[in-house]
């Protein structure tokens, strides 16, 4: 490790190791640390993630790919069963990854690329003169480390701090988050389909999934919205869920985590620094998906800080375009994807029910989520009149 | 006031420390350290996905 760099990423999540990759190949001098002594483990993650978005960013490689799935069915509370095939919920006509390994190939993309990766260090602090973000303080395998860089990158996920450290508040309303509790869960009979499963008495303000990796064996998950949780209800409610639906199965692993769910933030930069994926909560509100928009963004943000570092200018106003490049695309993305979500959160499992029966037989293998999003208003247009602006 | 958490039960997934309004929490790796800025507002609480955070009642 040396003292001075040009750019520190926070991080080596996908963001981090995205930005790292991006800004290394531009010929930048480049920093990526990571806080846990093993990237990518444990997991925080259902792991699903679409085919084309996964292969914009990395070869794919049957070492972190646990299976291929085809489309995804939805159940409503009653049982009712949609059947969708495509492009939804971020897990279709999807990879169903191994996050362990994959994050780890991220990290030695950018190595390869030539970035410098250094594991058990965390940002502790930010250096500053006057407003502008110099460096980090850095805790290296237990030492007191100062490291000084044109510009700092958060890509520190869902705790993130370096983005309060830089004045941007990251905190998440419960509201705004869902709490998410995992197994892996064994012997079990699983096809090539994720499984969403919507109801007040299952996952409030969240539903459960059942994401498979073949051989028997998937991911069986619960979010719940963190204003409707209370103590230990995930584990609680997933528990359940596993005895109901794998009476036969054998939990192997267990996975607990939160996904932010608040759709953009107000600002994401400030002088000589820029934060992206789920420290800046761009993951996606309605699904919790974040992979794909954290790769995305690490892209973004790489690009933008090899054109302010040769032009000499990583003010904030400088680093505006990249503020502007993802709030053009994630951007629009999420804010839709928000309303939708704050709507459903509010219904009642009758009302699940009446939608689900509403468009029952008429989803096709071509459907997205907003596709059905419109399917869905025009069926019920005054149920759903918050959704009239997103049917354009 | 202040919270506890019970580092047999906590699963190191830095939820709680998300949406603590203080700052207090911070996830070190496979542990939870607090500071004394906590007002006991109970949202990690409720967060915790698997219930390993208790409010200290003095
Ligand atoms: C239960 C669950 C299921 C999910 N399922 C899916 C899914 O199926 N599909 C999908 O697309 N997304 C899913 N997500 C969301 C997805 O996991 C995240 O959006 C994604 O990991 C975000 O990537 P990131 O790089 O921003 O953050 P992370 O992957 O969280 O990486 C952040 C990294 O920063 C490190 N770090 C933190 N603080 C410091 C510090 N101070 N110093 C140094 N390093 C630090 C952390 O240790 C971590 O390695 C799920 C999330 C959860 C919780
Ligand atoms: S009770 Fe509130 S202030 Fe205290 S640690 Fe928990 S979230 Fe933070
Ligand atoms: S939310 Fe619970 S399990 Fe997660 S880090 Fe905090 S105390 Fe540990």
């Amino acid at each position: 490790m040396k003292d001075k760099y040009d750019v520190i990423v926070v991080g080596a999540g996908p963001a981090g190791s995205s930005v790292a990759t991006t800004a290394s190949k531009a010929g930048l001098d480049v920093l990526l640390i990571e806080k846990r002594q093993e990237i990518g483990d444990p997991v925080r993650c259902a792991e699903g993630a679409d085919k084309k978005g996964i292969k914009r960013h990395i070869k794919p490689d049957p070492r972190w790919i646990a299976a291929e799935v085809k489309g995804s069915r939805i159940f409503a509370p009653d049982g009712t069963k949609l059947q969708i095939s495509e492009e939804l919920f971020g897990a279709e006509v999807g990879y169903v990854l191994e996050r362990k390994i994959f994050d780890r190939a991220l990290a030695e993309q950018a190595v390869s690329s030539g970035a410098e990766v250094i594991v058990k260090t965390s940002a502790t602090g930010l250096i500053r003169k006057n407003k502008q973000v110099t460096g980090i303080h850095a805790r290296s395998i237990g030492e007191s480390v100062d490291i000084k860089a044109k510009i700092v990158v958060g890509a520190d996920g869902v705790e993130s701090k370096v983005g309060r450290f830089a004045g941007i508040n990251t905190t998440l309303a419960p509201k705004d988050i869902e709490t998410c509790a995992q197994f892996l869960v064994s012997g079990i009979e699983v096809d090539e389909y994720c499984q969403f499963y919507l109801g007040n008495n299952i996952a409030p303000g969240g539903y459960a999934w059942v994401f498979p990796k073949g051989r028997g064996i998937a991911n069986v998950g619960i979010g719940v919205l963190g204003s409707r949780s209370d103590k230990g209800m995930p584990v609680k409610l997933l528990s359940n869920f596993v005895k109901h639906h794998f009476p036969t199965g054998k939990i192997i692993e267990m996975v607990l985590g939160a996904v932010p769910a608040s759709g953009p933030i107000e600002k994401t930069i400030a002088d000589g620094f820029m934060l992206a994926g789920d420290s800046a909560h761009q993951s996606d509100p309605l699904t919790g998906g974040g992979i794909l928009n954290a790769l995305d963004a690490g892209v973004m943000a790489g690009t933008v800080a090899a054109s302010c570092i040769e032009k000499d200018d990583v003010s904030e106003k400088a680093l505006m375009e990249y503020e502007r490049q993802w709030r053009e695309t994630i951007g629009k993305k999420i804010s839709k994807a928000l309303v939708v979500k704050e709507k459903l959160v509010t219904l009642t499992d009758e009302q699940f029910n009446t939608l689900a029966h509403s468009i029952k037989g008429k989803c096709d293998s071509t459907m997205g989520v907003f596709d059905i999003v419109r399917a869905l208003f025009r069926a019920n247009p005054k149920l759903l009149w918050e959704f009239r602006n997103l049917i354009k | 006031m202040t919270v506890t958490v019970n580092r047999y039960k906590c699963g190191y997934c830095g939820a709680c420390v998300s949406v603590c309004p203080m700052a207090a929490l911070e996830l070190v790796e496979t542990w939870i350290e607090i500071n004394n800025s906590c007002n006991d507002c109970n949202t990690c609480v409720n967060i915790c996905p698997i219930g390993a955070i208790e409010s200290v009642k003095e």
